[in-house]
């Protein structure tokens, strides 16, 4: 039997090698067949996991919910010390330095990550916009956010934290940050299906050890990562809870 | 078990209100005019079991509220009820969630020190295998134009 995982569209392009050689390794390690499928967009990895073609995935907070209560999904593990914050940007120029100044109707540029654009949303809450009185530009990546600003194509940038970070010094030099969430408990995960749910142990502890070895600690290094933690139950059902908190 | 609230713990010149809380408990408050801002990108986030009694809070719930997280554990949030919110917010809250609901509002908030704090709150209750194990309240930054509404409003409730 064949099991097939999925990683959430939203990796950053250059980890992709990573989580196929990272597949490779999870197949040797549980001598089990699993196909890594990456799927372009949000709305067909949610197809696929609809239809129960799903029985691992690196998922997006924003899915947790619907794996977890609609599928039978259960956590593994997460990136550990690592959380998903967004960060709301103008440019440089730009003479507004709080959110509470930014006027309706501007143009916000995002991209389709949903966790990080409700972030972004309940950011520019105290501003009173809404999704119905700001022009939103749906950008393919974060490189494309920051260029709609530097062109004066949009007002306000909606970025992952971590995305901002990682753009040149050059561009970051023409953006000024208005805010960075600090939010700490929402995060991507690993999490399992139903038909693979009786090796969940034997594969928690496979990642759990994993960067004990020199050779799959390459394999973490390039995804980013420094080694995987575990997410017990609790700590997803709270995750769960603050995402329906946060989605309203 | 929730104290009264002591003049050496306030900052600024305060006024005095007593509070008549669920099940017939009073409370002394001491407060103030000091508002403190609500922090940029923050979430404040508090957990309770399920007769309501503070069981988890986060580091922003800790630094707003002046209590430590000690103090915050094993009482119940109307150790932050200021007299200026009308009782009528708390009844909609508890008859919203206690049905199963979701329920968001603006509270104005009383910290230790005497000072008060606007929120834009919401309150869940937690469902574990189909039965309410406690409740979930998540505030965010409110606008000030819904602050200003809410100011209003609550004056002529009570
Ligand atoms: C999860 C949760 C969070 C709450 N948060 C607050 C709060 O931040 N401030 C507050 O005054 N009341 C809060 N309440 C409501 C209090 O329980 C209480 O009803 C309110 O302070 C009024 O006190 P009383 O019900 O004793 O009259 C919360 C209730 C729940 C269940």
């Amino acid at each position: 039997m064949t099991f097939n995982f999925t990683v959430s569209p939203d990796f950053a392009p250059d980890r992709l090698s990573g989580w196929y050689i990272f597949n490779t390794w999870l197949q040797k390690q549980t001598d089990s067949a699993i196909h890594l499928e990456i799927y372009p967009d949000f709305a067909a990895q949610k197809a696929a996991i609809t239809s129960d073609k799903i029985d691992l995935i690196y998922a997006n907070p924003y899915d947790a919910a619907m794996l977890v209560r609609e599928k039978g999904f259960l956590p593994l593990v997460k990136s550990a010390g690592s959380s998903d914050e967004a960060i709301l940007a103008v440019h440089r120029d730009n003479a507004i330095i709080d959110v509470e100044a930014l006027p309706s109707g501007i143009r916000v540029a995002h991209t389709q990550d949903p966790d990080v654009r409700m972030i972004g949303m309940i950011m520019l809450e105290p501003s009173n916009l809404t999704s119905d009185t700001l022009q939103a530009i749906n950008c393919d990546t974060y490189i494309l956010v920051a260029k709609n600003i530097l062109q004066n194509k949009a007002d306000v940038g909606i970025f992952l934290a971590q995305a901002y970070d990682d753009l040149s010094d050059l561009v970051k030099k023409q953006l000024k940050v208005l805010v960075r969430s600090q939010i700490s408990v929402i995060h991507h995960s690993l999490m399992i299906g139903p038909k693979l749910q009786a090796k969940r142990e034997e594969i928690q502890n496979l990642l759990i050890n994993m960067h004990g070895s020199a050779k799959s600690k390459e394999i973490l290094d390039s995804l980013g990562f420094s080694c995987w933690q575990k997410v017990d139950d609790e700590e997803m059902e709270f995750m769960i809870d603050l995402m329906d908190t946060l989605a309203i | 078990m929730l104290k009264d609230m002591q003049p050496e713990d306030i900052i600024g010149e305060y006024k005095e209100a007593v509070l008549n809380l669920y099940g017939g408990m009073k409370r002394k408050v001491l407060f103030t005019e000091i508002e403190t801002p609500y922090p940029d990108g923050k979430l404040i986030v508090s957990s309770t079991d399920s007769d309501g009694l503070i069981k988890k809070v986060n580091q922003a719930f800790v630094d707003m509220s002046c209590y430590t997280e000690e103090e915050l554990i094993g009482m119940p949030h109307c150790i932050l009820r200021h007299p200026d919110m009308p009782s009528a917010a708390y009844k909609d809250l508890w008859g919203t969630i206690l049905d199963g609901r979701t329920w968001q509002g603006y509270v104005k908030n009383l910290r230790k020190d005497g000072g008060y704090y606007w929120v834009k709150a919401t309150v869940i209750p937690n469902i574990r295998k189909g039965q309410v194990v406690g409740y979930t309240s998540v505030r965010r930054k409110p606008s000030r134009l819904k602050v200003n509404e809410s100011i209003k409003l609550y004056s002529t409730l009570s």
